[in-house]
């Protein structure tokens, strides 16, 4: 199966959640009023596509309505649809290069899948006949450097660590040492995952961001936050801390699969104002893949 | 940010309302939009707010506007109290077996925290006089059984694996004999991480529930869920008959609205909160608190809590004399950092102000470093009796003393001394303005030097 339909299948429930659900409130409505928009909202939101989002997006559609002089329920639901996929933008995900190596820090809060996603990061770029090296600078998680470390093994690409409670930054600087020295095509750098507001443990992470910049000019390249796409509300919160202490240059959207929570990501390029470069639909190693709006749009509407 | 605080919002709404002695429906309304988005803002669910709403509207819709109390304030109570009820009273007990052990199962989303919370649990149990047994049942995850293994290890508490070669239940099964033999008396099991949606791994936490009779399960949520909350816990409750749910992660800015969703919509006791890192960081829930935090109006109940377990009460006073009158000397306000210290780290202190949260200057706050205090107490500690009466007698060649006294600089040295006077300057202030009769915000006044305050 082409990741195309599982990336359909996934968002099944999605479908369910929110597309159906439009449709179910438009058919049998006579007339556009003001009860059949708010419990459009309340589906919008019910996706977890965001408040401030699908308060936005009614407020456009209700300009449209207007503007078009439209009468007929029925003719929101291409509207709508119109509009969300306007919302997912067109973007460019590929991964911005440098060096070599290219350098990927990736960051976030505890429990999104970092250690995970680096697995699954490393294999995507592995099978594309990449050199890829991995370093473990999450020293302070029990067992995470272990847990890196069976992604090696599984994938195939090597892990660069310390001992657990070492430095980071100093693991970041001997990781990117050596995959100069293997010459590797791309270094991945797991962290310690850590709530945005605690600052000293951002601070951790702005040096090992200088540590990585000075040994190697442009380095990280790549700043990946990884974002649990069950999360809510408080993902704004997390991308505006993560990027001032480090300046976030991606997402990784991660657990997207099965429930309905395909929404979260519609809502997610106005609020945080940064491209989603991949997209986790399941526990399998190939089951992230770059991120593709028009892709996207289409299995969630199709 | 766009919520800036249900009650500032509230205020505002009210502030044209002012001359009213009674809400009307039209009042009420416009008041139930603000606390409406409120809600969805802190990811409480939409169909929760929903039915919330309109049972507040009911409530204050008629109601006498009590005098001693604006109308804004009045809809405020009806919000929290409404909102306590939902998230029910406090139950922070785990069901006990009649014959030991108990067995408690662990169960949720993958990152959801549930070894960690396990191993606080079995933290928190010990120090009731249980003895626990961990057990590492996580067979699917790279390097879980290690990570449960470790944190056993740095809690001193057993725990029981045979690596991930066999199935839950087997190991689930072993470890509670090993339990009898071995006179543990409560079992805590630690499951893998999974979708609720995902059949077969569902099914596996049913066969474990048939295998073990569990006294407690126990789903594990992080506290930044969104409106999927609801999903994940009615579908864990209706497979295996929760009795009670984990909040964890906590200790962020996460408002949690997923607590008072899941509450509202299997009836689930939250029984505990993930606070922090550290393994003692589990406490038991408050649902007033909760309803505090969802409003953001701040933690204030705990905050007041803290200090009067920690404050002398006599000391306290004494030093609120002393900042009344301005008579406030290098003495005074190493008297008054020791006080803050006693709270606990001073980013949890400002986490719990209310206000505070949404503060621009969070930022700053934010980044006080409790060791900074050390360094302030060495240098103050390093002066004489005299020169701590009279800071600006303090030359350059004390200085220098001073500095060398503490093991500091002496630039360190001008920056306390710098930071004194600005707080003594705004304990004039505030003195004048508590003078003046002037309303603030009054809570942090008599335990802090102030939020202004550089060193705070």
């Amino acid at each position: 199966m082409g990741f195309f339909n599982r990336l359909k299948e996934s968002l099944s429930k999605t479908r369910q959640g929110l597309v159906e659900k439009i449709e179910n409130l438009i058919t049998g409505r006579q007339v556009i009023d003001e009860s059949l928009y708010e419990e459009l909202e309340e589906a919008l939101i019910g996706a977890d596509v965001g408040v401030e989002t699908s308060l936005e997006l009614m407020e456009t559609l209700r300009r449209r309505v207007k503007e078009q002089k439209l009468r007929d329920p029925a003719r929101l639901k291409p509207l709508l649809q119109e509009l969300i996929t306007d919302e997912l933008g067109t973007g460019d995900s590929s991964l911005n290069r440098g060096g070599p190596p290219t350098v990927i820090l990736v960051v976030g809060v505890n429990g999104v899948g970092k250690t995970t996603t680096i697995g699954k990061l490393a294999y995507y770029y592995k099978t594309r006949g990449e050199r890829v090296l991995l370093g473990a600078a999450d020293t302070f998680r029990a067992a995470a450097i272990d847990q890196l470390e069976i992604w090696g093994r599984r994938v195939g690409v090597d892990v660069i660590k310390h001992r657990e409670g070492s430095d980071p930054a100093a693991v970041a600087y001997d990781a990117l040492q050596a995959a100069r020295a293997r010459k590797m095509d791309m270094l991945i750098i797991d962290t310690a995952g850590r709530l945005h507001t605690k600052s000293n443990l951002m601070e951790e992470l702005k040096k090992i961001r200088r540590v990585l910049g000075r040994e190697l000019s442009g380095a990280p390249h790549e700043v990946l936050l990884v974002l649990d796409a069950t999360t809510g509300q408080n993902a704004i919160s997390q991308a505006r801390l993560f990027s001032e202490a480090t300046g976030v240059t991606g997402i990784v959207l991660t657990k997207l699969d099965g429930t309905a929570r395909g929404g979260v990501i519609i809502g997610i390029r106005r609020m945080l104002n940064i491209p989603v470069k991949f997209i986790g639909i399941g526990e399998g190693v190939e089951d992230l893949q770059p991120f593709n709006p028009q892709e996207f749009a289409a299995a969630l509407f199709d | 940010m766009i919520f800036a605080g249900l009650a500032e919002k509230l205020q505002e709404t009210f502030r044209r309302l002012k001359s009213k002695g009674r809400l009307t429906e039209a009042d009420v309304d416009e008041a139930m939009k603000e606390v409406r988005r409120a809600l969805l803002a802190a990811d409480v669910n939409f169909q929760v707010v929903k039915s919330f709403v309109a049972r507040v509207k009911e409530r204050a819709v008629g109601q006498d506007v009590l005098s001693s109390l604006t109308p804004a304030q009045q809809v405020i109570k009806i919000v929290r109290e409404e909102l306590a009820g939902l998230m029910g009273g406090t139950q922070s007990k785990l069901n006990m077996a009649p014959k030991p052990p108990t067995v408690v199962m662990m169960v949720g989303l993958h990152g959801a925290g549930k070894t960690t919370t396990a191993a606080k649990l079995a933290n928190l149990m010990r120090k009731q006089g249980r003895r626990p047994l961990l057990v590492a049942c996580d067979v699917y995850r790279p390097a879980a059984i290690k990570q449960l293994q470790v944190l056993g290890e740095q809690l001193d508490i057993p725990v029981f694996s045979m690596g991930d070669r066999h199935t839950p239940v087997d190991i689930a099964r072993a470890a509670v004999e090993h339990a009898t033999r071995q006179g543990r008396d409560l079992v805590i099991i630690d499951t893998a991480g999974r979708l609720e949606i995902n059949e077969e791994m569902m099914a596996e936490l049913e066969e474990l529930k048939a295998a073990l009779r569990p006294h407690e399960i126990l789903l594990v949520v992080d506290a930044m869920t969104g409106q999927v909350a609801v999903n994940i816990a009615e579908t864990f409750n209706k497979r295996l008959g929760l009795d009670g749910v984990v909040l964890t992660k906590l200790d962020g800015d996460t408002r949690g609205g997923a607590a008072l969703s899941i509450k509202a919509v299997t009836g689930c006791p939250i029984k505990f909160v993930g606070v922090g890192e550290k393994l003692d960081a589990l406490e038991p829930f408050h649902p007033d608190r909760m309803a505090d935090r969802i409003l953001g109006m701040g933690d204030v109940l705990t905050l007041i809590e803290k200090a009067q377990a920690s404050f002398d009460a006599e000391q306290v006073a004494r030093l609120n004399k002393k900042i009344r009158s301005a008579d406030f000397t290098l003495d005074d306000f190493l008297e008054q950092l020791q006080e803050v210290k006693k709270l606990g780290p001073i980013q949890q202190i400002i986490s719990m102000l209310p206000g505070l949260g949404n503060m621009k200057k969070l930022k700053e706050l934010g980044d006080i470093d409790d060791r900074e205090l050390v360094y302030v107490e060495a240098i103050i500690r390093s002066m004489t009796p005299w020169e701590r009466a009279h800071p600006h007698e303090i030359n350059g060649s004390r200085r220098r003393r001073i500095a060398r006294g503490s093991g500091t600089s002496v630039q360190k040295v001008n920056s306390v001394l710098k930071q004194f006077e600005q707080t003594r300057k705004m304990m004039r202030q505030l003195a004048e303005m508590g003078r003046g009769g002037k309303k603030g915000a009054r809570l942090p006044r008599n335990l802090f030097p102030g939020k202004d305050n550089p060193l705070f």
